[in-house]
């Protein structure tokens, strides 16, 4: 019963609003509904509409996945500071968190079922009425590590938001146990994406040691910075309070994040250049063009660009404490990490291909319509929730 | 009050973009979903070829003869025919006759119903090389020279190398590509979901993707096929070269070695001491092309004039 009443009441909190919230609501519809219109043409035409081809075989939507997971993941830098250290003004608001990683990983599960030649046999991957080839295939972990983040994403906040809902205080012992399962859970979730790529050893390019740990600093720099804007989004437009204090907790952790990226970065180069193997042809394509093909080198550096100067500012934060500066520096971030770890790694891993042959990939108008339109159904997920979280938080969404 | 006719506007335009989208949406969506109807929920259903007992085998190629029948309108048997027992079949490639021609492309293409457009599909590719290292870096991968062999140059075909640690295998997620007894890699094309991780992990090249619905005109299609190789496929799948499973498990050579008109290539059971192939790796230098990935193929070149 009081479940009930606590859905009954979920529900009106977001069928409620002002004109505002319906403009909002309306656009993200429009795009989602221009985008399926797109996945239907994707459908009946099939892959050949997207630029992939045999030669580049993953690209924008296999990149934005990558790149959510590391969203998600990066929910690790509020649970960590509000759990494990009780730092206060994280603590407040780390359920928005938690529900950032859940829309992350539903957007994620979204950029692979798009990304599926056939999403009509998606069964034979479900476990239980599928078959898993495990232990052998990354993918087939990947399933499950997303599958069981997104569970410890839900059911979490929902506890939460749930006992707060009743007016009761949550059931720490109870609780507690998926908290802390959900820090390494949350470090699993990238690194076995890291894997994915890193151990194929036909493709030099992501088969690095240091994969895994570049997709983990590279999150711990993009999750947060989206956090961070989200979060002053959030508290224009809602009376929710949200302390600086967290956001300049958060860019102190992203500063080192990003110095870590940036390292490895150089390793990464360093290795590349001096050794100078065939296996330099892909991040030369990347940093330089080879053979005249430079699809990705404008990209490449303006993405080094912004990192670079975002980690300056990153530094000057930590003695000027000023949110607009703050906030150019994550929209650097954001851009920058998308192109590294998106554009600038998976397309590169493919060219050349294997067999020597350049094949220039740049997402067609139905990759970007299709991507927009998750992007569109996350913040759509996403501003419910939060509704629904800050209703509960401020107290006035309580069961009567 | 005012606000309240605010939301109420709102409402109505939320409502009216929401129908005008629908509309819009519906028409591609509807055509989709139109083809979704026309697939029997026995495909919908079928279950990975490997898991099947006799009699789900023979009531699938059942459906499956009757589903070409109507497609083609033509007869297009279906076999299943199982491995031979005691045989690996492994290829050899002599790179000191290939002249380049490309007869194995076509007649492979003929062969096994690769799909002619709007996306063409070959298994094999013939890399054109000027004298001097093969390096894949300068490889020439499409040439159009008036005739063959040309001075100067020389040429590599490469095609599923069937290897014995196949990576591809290894990543699949959902087991719908394996290695037969016989050493042949093959995939459950009614099992794959098409996302690509085979084709991530082959070093060779060994894979290709169906981008759009395939295309063989009825009178071109081979009607001897086989359920793991050349039955006609569907879109977004993945494919690849089985050593014509079709013919090579009745004791017939794959169509590419009987195109090549200089003898190039050679076929056989490597578990046989006298066979051609086993001779060849006995005797002649042969090589394996990425030796350092330790994938450890049952394709191998040699030098031999």
């Amino acid at each position: 019963m009081k479940l009930f009443n606590f859905i009954c009441d979920a529900t009106r909190e977001v069928i409620k609003g002002g004109p505002l919230y319906y403009s909002w609501m309306a656009f993200l519809l429009l795009v989602m509904i221009f985008a399926a219109n797109s996945y239907g043409y994707q459908l009946e035409h099939g892959l050949l509409v997207t630029n992939m081809r045999d030669q580049v075989s993953w690209g924008l939507y296999i990149a934005n996945f990558t790149f959510m997971v590391g969203v998600a993941a990066a929910a690790v830098l509020l649970v960590i500071p509000a759990y494990i250290y009780d730092f206060q003004a994280i603590k407040e608001i780390v359920i928005l968190g938690e529900l950032m990683a859940f829309t992350a990983i539903i957007m994620c599960l979204a950029f692979i079922m798009v990304d599926l030649g056939r999403p009509d046999r998606f069964w034979h991957i479900l476990p239980g009425l599928g078959i898993l080839n495990l232990p052998f295939s990354m993918l087939s972990w990947d399933f499950i590590v997303l599958n069981g983040y997104l569970v410890l994403n839900m059911l979490i906040p929902f506890y939460l938001l749930y006992t707060g809902y009743i007016g009761q205080e949550p059931n720490k012992k109870w609780i507690m146990p998926f908290i802390i399962l959900s820090i390494p859970w949350a470090i699993s979730i990238h690194t076995v994406t890291a894997f994915l790529y890193n151990p194929l050893p036909g493709r030099p390019f992501w088969n690095t040691a240091i994969l895994a740990p570049r997709f983990l600093a590279s999150a711990f720099c993009s999750g947060p910075a989206i956090i961070v804007l989200v979060f002053q989004i959030i508290r224009r437009f809602s009376n929710i309070k949200i302390q600086d204090a967290a956001l300049f907790k958060l860019a102190e952790m992203m500063a080192y994040a990003m110095f870590f990226n940036l390292f490895l970065l150089v390793a990464e180069l360093f290795k590349e250049y001096y050794s100078a193997t065939v296996h330099l042809a892909p991040m030369q394509y990347l940093m330089q063009g080879l053979h005249g093909h430079n699809a990705l080198v404008p990209w490449i550096w303006t993405a080094i660009t912004l990192n670079v100067s975002a980690f300056v500012i990153f530094l000057l934060l930590r003695n000027i404490r000023n949110l607009k500066l703050l906030n150019i520096g994550c929209v650097m971030i954001i851009i920058g990490v998308w192109i590294e770890k998106g554009m600038g790694l998976i397309v590169p891993g493919f060219v050349p291909d294997t067999l020597g042959e350049i094949y220039e990939y740049l997402p067609s108008s139905t990759e970007v319509m299709v991507s927009l339109g998750i992007l569109a159904l996350g913040a759509f997920i996403y501003t419910t929730l939060a509704k629904v979280a800050i209703a509960i938080d401020t107290g006035r969404l309580r069961r009567q | 009050m005012k606000e309240e006719s605010d939301i109420n506007l709102t409402r109505r335009l939320l409502v009216k973009t929401l129908m005008a989208g629908a509309a819009a949406t519906m028409l591609p969506l509807s055509q989709a979903y139109g083809a979704a109807s026309a697939i029997d929920w026995a495909a919908f259903f079928q279950k990975r070829f490997q898991e099947l007992t006799p009699q789900e085998i023979g009531r699938l190629i059942i459906r499956l003869e009757a589903k070409y029948k109507k497609t083609y309108g033509r007869d297009i048997k279906v076999k299943t025919t199982p491995p031979i027992d005691n045989v690996e079949f492994a290829y050899a490639l002599n790179l000191s006759k290939c002249i380049g021609c490309r007869r194995c492309v076509y007649s492979c293409a003929q062969e096994n119903n690769l799909s002619r457009k709007p996306h063409q599909i070959h298994y094999i590719r013939v890399l054109r090389f000027q004298s001097g290292p093969i390096d894949f870096e300068k490889a020439q991968h499409y040439y159009d020279p008036r005739e063959v062999p040309e001075t100067g140059y020389f040429y590599v075909p490469v095609q599923c190398q069937h290897c014995r640690k196949a990576p591809c295998v290894k990543v699949c997620p959902i087991k719908a590509t394996w290695t037969e007894k016989d050493g042949t890699v093959v995939v459950d094309y009614d099992w794959c979901i098409g996302c690509r991780y085979c084709m991530a992990a082959c070093p060779y090249k060994g894979r290709n993707f169906n981008w759009a619905e395939p295309q063989i005109p009825p009178e071109e299609i081979n009607p001897n096929t086989h359920y793991l190789g050349n039955r006609p496929r569907m879109k977004n799948v993945v494919e690849k070269c089985t050593f014509c499973v079709h013919r090579s498990r009745e004791g017939r050579y794959p169509a590419c070695v009987e195109a090549c008109p200089v003898g190039a290539r050679k076929f056989g059971n490597l578990l046989d001491i006298n066979s051609e192939v086993r001779q060849i790796i006995e005797t002649k230098r042969v090589f394996r092309l990425k030796e350092d990935l330790n994938t450890d193929p049952r394709f191998f070149y040699f030098f031999h004039s």
